[in-house]
């Protein structure tokens, strides 16, 4: 499969030359496949935000290069813009970038830089709010009477309306109750399934990106410490702690019941197998 | 014992920005909370919880009915600096909440406004930085910190006041695991080893298990109210209030319904962990 995203021996230091000279990043190498989810996990501080701003040209490398198809997105001014289209950037807390006087003018903010038509951009509009889980009575609406949940679905509705390739989540969830959360990530897998489009996702919750991802990137101190899909990360319990990650609850449970001696996996990381392997152990045991 | 908060059927409502019609948040809420508890209070967003949490040192004030907190009448002007410095409030963003370019000076604003002499504010500040256990970064400019520790450092800033209740919204919602086992474990000793009330508000039902008690609000109203292992094994309830239960609950909830007869109430990885094994060991 081709590689979306190239991520070339990528590194950005702050503040260069001043006494506050920070590597935020350093040495970074790794691909991210065409329609795959990878979810990107790491201590605050860890430089997962840094990175993400490297993957539409929003920051400029320090050193390295960022590839999209195959070409560098800083080769020339034309394709610079064009990666910030194709490549959707959603921030933490997105809400607080809302501006405009209704929901529907707010979310056809980037189709109408992108100098498309008014048919065009009403066709996206109600698409991205649809994927979103935006009300279609709240359109025409202000978007500060909306409740906090659902500003933050007009503002992945506007990234969405850009129909970018690749959509980077900056913590989506946070702050959300949980069937918020839950109901957002079930916004953001059928999104990803209807139009094929590749997702990056940045969580603090182990348990999100254990149901959702493909493959995770974890960083630490602003290097890549590992990178594989959740049961080989996972599996690693010991060195996430120790670079003040987690597993999800189901992991530290599965790991104890193994060191108590049971037969099971001890990188399981998703209910459903958990209840799977459960009930197979209890069917086992009732027939011995 | 005493009451850290008598709330005596609470009246409130908001007025939306553009439509100027009230919206109700409570008609009539009662709750008690006694000092020195741990309480976590849940609920899905827009549920109340922090308008809830905004009463406890008169940010807001009640509609009808009163809210007294250690005996102290919300709406008694008198008092206002009193209310505010027995009940602390942390909230969520900790880049918000920090005033200074020094740690130190950061913890020492809210004594030094209070009119605390110098040589006790030092006390203070230097107490309140060992209790959080940030003491060795008191000289460290805040914005240098993690999450985790800037949070601490908002913490110790509320503790110099020497409140008798801390009352945080959803102090770990920007956090990484690490930084939020750092507030979580902060928050118990100051429960447990220096008697402070505390008052947690969260999404995060791992948090919710490690407190005495666990409010669940839906509407304004309280909805279930018990100790941690009363309040979980009721599923359905929580689900349909739009909360989650602990994935251990869960996975003993769902085990239950193919004919197992598990307790619902192994809330900790270590309880739920020796259930199964004990099930399944022969």
């Amino acid at each position: 499969m081709a590689a979306t995203i190239e991520v070339r021996d990528l590194s950005h230091t702050y503040s260069v030359g001043t006494p506050f000279q920070h590597d935020a990043i350093r040495h970074l190498n790794f691909t991210i496949e065409k329609g795959e989810f990878l979810g990107i996990i790491g201590h605050t501080g860890s430089g997962k935000s840094t990175l993400i701003q490297h993957l539409n040209g929003l920051l400029k490398p320090t050193s390295g290069d960022v590839l999209l198809e195959g070409e560098s997105i800083w080769k020339d001014k034309q394709t610079t813009r064009s990666a910030r289209f194709r490549v959707g950037l959603v921030f933490q807390y997105p809400e607080y970038q809302l501006f405009e006087e209704t929901v529907y003018k707010d979310i056809s903010f980037g189709p109408k830089n992108m100098g498309l038509d008014a048919e065009e951009i009403r066709r996206r509009v109600l698409r991205a709010a649809s994927f979103a889980g935006v009300d279609p009575n709240v359109l025409d609406k202000s978007p500060f009477d909306l409740s906090g949940g659902q500003k933050r679905r007009v503002a992945i509705a506007g990234v969405i309306a850009m129909e970018p390739e690749i959509v980077i989540f900056d913590e989506p969830t946070a702050g959300l109750d949980p069937a918020g959360c839950a109901s957002l990530l079930e916004n953001i897998r059928s999104y990803r399934e209807a139009t094929g489009a590749t997702v990056v996702m940045i969580s603090h919750s182990m348990d999100d990106v254990a149901a959702l991802a493909d493959r995770l990137l974890v960083l630490n101190d602003g290097a890549m410490e590992m990178l594989g899909t959740p049961s080989q990360i996972f599996a690693q319990a010991e060195r996430l702690r120790e670079i003040g990650l987690s597993v999800p609850q189901v992991t530290s449970l599965f790991i104890r019941l193994h060191e108590l001696g049971l037969n099971v996996d001890p990188a399981t990381y998703t209910q459903a197998s958990a209840l799977q392997q459960l009930l197979s152990f209890k069917g086992g045991a009732a027939h011995a | 014992m005493t009451h850290a908060v008598i709330a005596d059927n609470v009246h409130f409502s908001y007025t939306s920005q553009t439509e100027n019609v009230p919206i109700p948040v409570f008609d009539g809420l009662n709750l008690t909370v006694e000092e020195g508890s741990f309480v976590a209070v849940l609920g899905r967003n827009g549920c109340g919880k922090s308008t809830l949490a905004k009463h406890l040192n008169a940010i807001v004030l009640p509609e009808g009915g009163s809210v007294r907190v250690f005996g102290m009448d919300t709406t008694d002007e008198q008092q206002l600096l009193d209310i505010r410095r027995t009940v602390g409030m942390v909230f969520q963003n900790p880049d918000n909440q920090m005033v200074a370019n020094v740690v130190e000076e950061d913890v020492a604003f809210a004594p030094e406004n209070l009119g605390v002499p110098s040589a006790e504010i030092r006390k203070r500040v230097d107490d309140a930085l060992k209790a959080v256990g940030m003491y060795e970064y008191r000289t460290h400019a805040p914005h240098l910190l993690s999450g985790g520790q800037k949070q601490r450092i908002a913490i110790a800033g509320v503790i110099a006041m020497q409140p008798r209740c801390i009352v945080l919204d959803e102090p770990t919602a920007m956090l990484d695991p690490h930084g939020r086992e750092e507030v979580l474990r902060t928050i118990e000793d100051l429960n447990k080893n220096h008697g402070i009330t505390v008052i947690l508000i969260t999404h995060h039902m791992t948090e919710a298990i490690r407190a005495d008690r666990v409010l669940v609000m839906e509407k304004g109203n309280i909805i279930a109210d018990g100790t941690p292992k009363e309040v979980f094994p009721q599923v359905e309830l929580l689900k349909q209030a739009g909360l989650d239960v602990p994935v251990t609950t869960q996975l003993l909830f769902e085990l239950n319904k193919s004919g197992c007869n598990l307790p619902l109430d192994a809330l900790s990885t270590e309880e739920c962990a020796q259930a199964l094994y004990d099930l399944l060991k022969a």
